[in-house]
């Protein structure tokens, strides 16, 4: 009996590992090949390994010269971050109104926020232009600002007003006794409570932002507007016929890394700022 | 120094009335309780006070002035909260000196005096560096700080005890009392659901029940002339014993209460009445 019970959670294990190593290899594996290509030049590039065979930095030589040029990147770190910054902004001045006052129509206002976001965006993208054009702002970043601002906005909004509605009542009455105005409440009292919500969504809408193509390819024009993605997808080889996998992944690595690292360093925060709590109800 | 009177004050939620027209007054310097069960309207009596919530009719008057459209920070209130709803980002320095760093006209040191003036009176300057979080026992301790620092002129409280283990809660209430005794200008509204609170604190107490006052009066006026039946029970424990029926008959009155210590045990001739029962409630 004994030896079966052991067999039996032995043959537990083991299938619990193998599904994490699936999992691990399924997900992790479009990355890895991602890297493994950009090292290879030449023909290698269509021969299909798993392992590295040959190993060469030329791809990132020559990236590195015209085709995504530090431009596209500052254009893209500049775009994502107003983007968020402005996001942010309006978000948490929405979400006080939206979960601490009373006013008519909130619970309708606050359904209908989501549906913006639920429309493709193939599908206002006419629409979108239109206004663009009517601003002036085609082939500028604020074009792109504007933009992913409208589609980064409901996401911010709901989660910064589930998560300041759950801020204890008590203490936004503390400091009304206390003689804060509202900009006071929501700068010195809510903002430092929140830090946890504001890096979760900041980070989100930074995400966004950076990877978005559609709205990137269509409202730019020219190479020194455009962002990374786009700048990316319109690599071209010496000829029409060829795709320059191997350049397309070595930018590809190098747009991914200025991503990493906020997300390694906010991290931290994210984890220190959901422990920090204290209030007692 | 400040007297509050309240003239006919309602306030309903929606449809719901929750305080049905209250005239009373709090007596300048006075620790004035507000004692009733839960859902009696106490604390929402409070936070009218307080300005937190709007009256929907009648007046508030402090000191002879109306203040139902003023602010709470104008009213020259301080409140301790039943959560105390310190501020968790800031240290208690923090937490004290924040009222005083949004008024105009306090320079750094003068904040610096008064918090610490404030935290030597509750015997809480070793903590003024830590996080609320990293109090156990003291919490309550400096939400009073909090309020004191703002030096009010009305301070409310808002049954700060109840989230306490016994014997602090004793060691608190004995820390209000003296607060009381040596701020003797300063008038102090105080709610809670425990009349043993409200009998050892209490000026006068204020008996609430159903959004309207039962009884106002000091709190032996409570025990030995209760209103009614209703005072009669919620104050004192043990509680009042009522006899209703035809032995009640015989007093000519509905219910007659006899508290506890003044029934004397007789070895033989058990039912027999010695004297007359010191209280009777005739109701109705």
């Amino acid at each position: 009996m004994v030896g079966t019970l052991n067999l039996w959670g032995l043959t537990k294990t083991v299938l619990f590992y193998a599904l994490v190593v699936f999992i691990v290899v399924v997900s992790v594996f479009p990355f890895y090949y991602a890297i493994l290509t950009s090292f290879k030049s030449g023909t290698d590039l269509f021969r299909i390994t798993y392992w590295p065979t040959s190993f060469s930095w030329n791809n990132y030589r020559r990236c590195s010269i015209p085709a995504v040029s530090l431009r596209n990147l500052l254009n893209s770190v500049f775009v994502a971050s107003v983007t968020v910054l402005l996001a942010l902004f309006l978000a948490v001045t929405a979400s006080f109104a939206l979960s601490r006052v009373r006013f008519r129509g909130r619970s309708l206002l606050l359904m209908t926020i989501p549906a913006v976001s639920m429309f493709p965006q193939i599908v206002v993208l006419a629409g979108l232009f239109e206004v663009i054009r009517f601003l002036g702002i085609y082939n500028t970043p604020r074009a792109l600002i504007f933009s992913y601002t409208i589609f980064t906005l409901p996401f911010t909004v709901w989660v910064l007003t589930t998560f300041m509605r759950d801020l204890p009542v008590e203490i936004e009455e503390a400091a009304i006794v206390d003689g804060a105005s509202p900009r006071v409440i929501i700068t010195r009292v809510f903002l430092p409570l929140m830090w946890p919500a504001l890096v979760t969504t900041g980070l989100l809408a930074f995400i966004g932002a950076w990877n978005e193509f559609l709205f990137a390819l269509t409202f730019t024009s020219s190479n020194n507007t455009r962002t990374v993605p786009v700048a990316i997808a319109l690599l071209s080889g010496g000829s029409q016929y060829e795709t320059p996998w191997g350049l397309i992944m070595a930018a590809s690595v190098i747009v991914t890394v200025p991503l990493v690292i906020p997300v390694l360093i906010f991290q931290r925060k994210i984890v220190s700022g959901l422990t920090a709590g204290g209030v007692k109800s | 120094m400040a007297s509050i009177e309240l003239r006919k004050i309602r306030k309903a939620f929606g449809a719901v009335e929750v305080i049905k027209g209250v005239d009373s007054e709090v007596r300048s310097g006075e620790f004035m309780v507000f004692v009733g069960p839960s859902g009696c309207g106490k604390s929402t009596l409070l936070r009218l006070i307080s300005g937190l919530e709007d009256i929907t009719s009648g007046e508030m008057l402090f000191d002879g002035k109306v203040v139902n459209a003023l602010a709470p920070s104008k009213r020259g209130i301080a409140m301790v909260f039943q959560s105390y709803a310190l501020y968790p980002h800031m240290s208690v320095y923090e937490n004290m000196a924040f009222g005083l760093t949004l008024e105009k006209g306090h320079d750094k040191e003068e904040i610096r005096q008064r918090v610490e003036k404030a935290a030597d009176m509750l015997q809480i300057r070793q903590y003024l560096d830590r996080l609320p979080k990293q109090l156990s026992g003291s919490a309550a301790a400096v939400a009073i700080g909090r309020a004191i620092t703002r030096d009010p002129k009305v301070f409310l409280f808002d049954e700060p005890l109840s989230n306490l283990d016994a014997a602090l809660r004793v060691a608190t209430r004995i820390e209000i009392a003296k607060l009381h005794e040596s701020m003797n200008n300063v008038t102090m509204i105080y709610v809670t659901h425990d009349q043993v609170e409200a009998m050892t604190l209490a000026d006068r107490i204020c008996v609430l029940r159903d959004g309207v006052i039962e009884q106002v009066g000091t709190p032996m006026e409570l025990y030995e002339k209760p209103n009614s039946v209703f005072v009669a029970g919620f104050i004192g424990s043990p509680k009042m014993n009522f006899i209703s029926g035809d032995k009640a008959a015989s007093f000519d009155a509905d219910t007659v209460g006899i508290r506890g210590e003044h029934i004397t045990i007789v070895p033989d001739n058990g039912t027999e009445r010695h004297g007359d029962p010191h209280r009777k409630s005739g109701c109705g």
